[in-house]
């Protein structure tokens, strides 16, 4: 059964998309991707050291660009121009690459979305021809405003950045995820297996997560857990969960034939 | 005649040996060749196929990108 996720006109089998930051070590950045499972990887975009260490190993030489689709993010930026230079300049260094994560943080403990300044961001970015995953608040009017604006994915948060406090409201996810036309990916707050398994259980179309595997005491098996969480999430989605009760007189074994 | 000149690069003066220098000559000088990066000058982008064509100036303003780990 072919069950494909689908970001703007491009399919993936796996609906995990996984951070590449806070890692041990880049082998273990590169261990956790593969356990995980995960097609789309995010980036950071930061300033090049200078004169240090030109012959140090990077990122890209363990992750290859021909081998992962780029996630690249606006992570740390407080203003839309500031995600649209970054975005730029990703689209320059990844060889004219599209597909963009674009955040505007609002504060810097929180790390909550500055929605207006998403906004005003995501108008000129599709105008320039990005395909724009965006994270947001979980607000459902944001959510479909930004799909309104051309955003190929929009991506609500279930907790704050780095929290791996769960799914805080589900109620929010599913408004959104009932009306938007484009694919709704939780994208921070997850903590553990369950919360990715609730997320999909929801109907969303993938979870990104970074902390909740980077984080964890053993990251490489978190990650396997997470593949496995996102596939039983999504298949108990399209399976249709039985209707809740109080309580059944209906028992799962037969009520003829027994013995006496 | 003072010789050379100084830009400003990811947030730090820099003193150039020449007035004359591209910006692939700045990435050679950096030792950047063959490094995957980005080159912003003033706010624009340099695409990579321009880097021997653009001329710098003094006082340019220069962000000098990669990618790294992140979420």
């Amino acid at each position: 059964m072919s069950d494909a996720l689908v970001i703007a006109g491009k399919s993936y089998e796996s609906r995990l998309l996984v951070g590449t930051g806070k890692y041990k070590d880049f082998a273990e950045t590169r261990a956790a991707i593969d356990a995980s499972g995960t097609e789309i990887v995010t980036v950071a975009i930061r300033r090049t050291n200078i004169g240090q260490n030109a012959n140090e190993p990077s990122l890209l030489d363990y992750l290859p660009p021909a081998e992962f689709t780029y996630l690249p993010n606006t992570a740390g930026c407080y203003s839309a121009d500031d995600a649209i230079r970054t975005l730029r300049l990703a689209r320059e260094l990844l060889d004219d690459h599209r597909l963009v994560k674009l955040e505007v943080l609002g504060d810097p403990n929180t790390l909550y979305p500055n929605v207006t300044e998403t906004i005003a961001a995501a108008k000129v970015l599709v105008k320039e021809g990005f395909e724009v995953m965006v994270y947001t608040s979980d607000d459902p009017i944001i959510a479909r405003q930004l799909e309104e604006i051309g955003c190929v994915a929009v991506m609500p948060l279930a907790s704050l950045i780095g929290s791996g406090m769960g799914i805080l409201n589900p109620w929010n996810l599913q408004i959104i995820i009932e009306s938007a036309k484009i694919p709704v990916l939780v994208d921070a707050g997850v903590g553990c297996a369950s919360d990715a398994a609730i997320a999909m259980e929801l109907g969303c179309a993938g979870v990104l997560m970074n902390t909740a595997i980077a984080a964890a005491r053993d990251p490489v098996l978190m990650a396997g857990a997470m593949k496995k969480a996102v596939e039983a999430g999504r298949e108990s989605f399209l399976a249709g969960r039985m209707a809740k009760k109080l309580y059944s007189a209906s028992p799962s074994s037969p009520t003829t034939g027994m013995i006496g | 005649m003072k010789s050379g000149m100084q830009i400003l690069v990811n947030g730090k003066a820099m003193q150039l040996p020449s007035e004359a220098m591209t910006v692939m000559a700045l990435v050679e000088h950096m030792q950047l060749t063959g490094k995957r990066i980005a080159v912003e000058r003033n706010g624009d982008i340099v695409p990579r196929s321009q880097f021997h064509a653009v001329q710098l100036q003094g006082n340019d303003k220069l962000e000098i990108v990669g990618a790294v780990g992140g979420g």
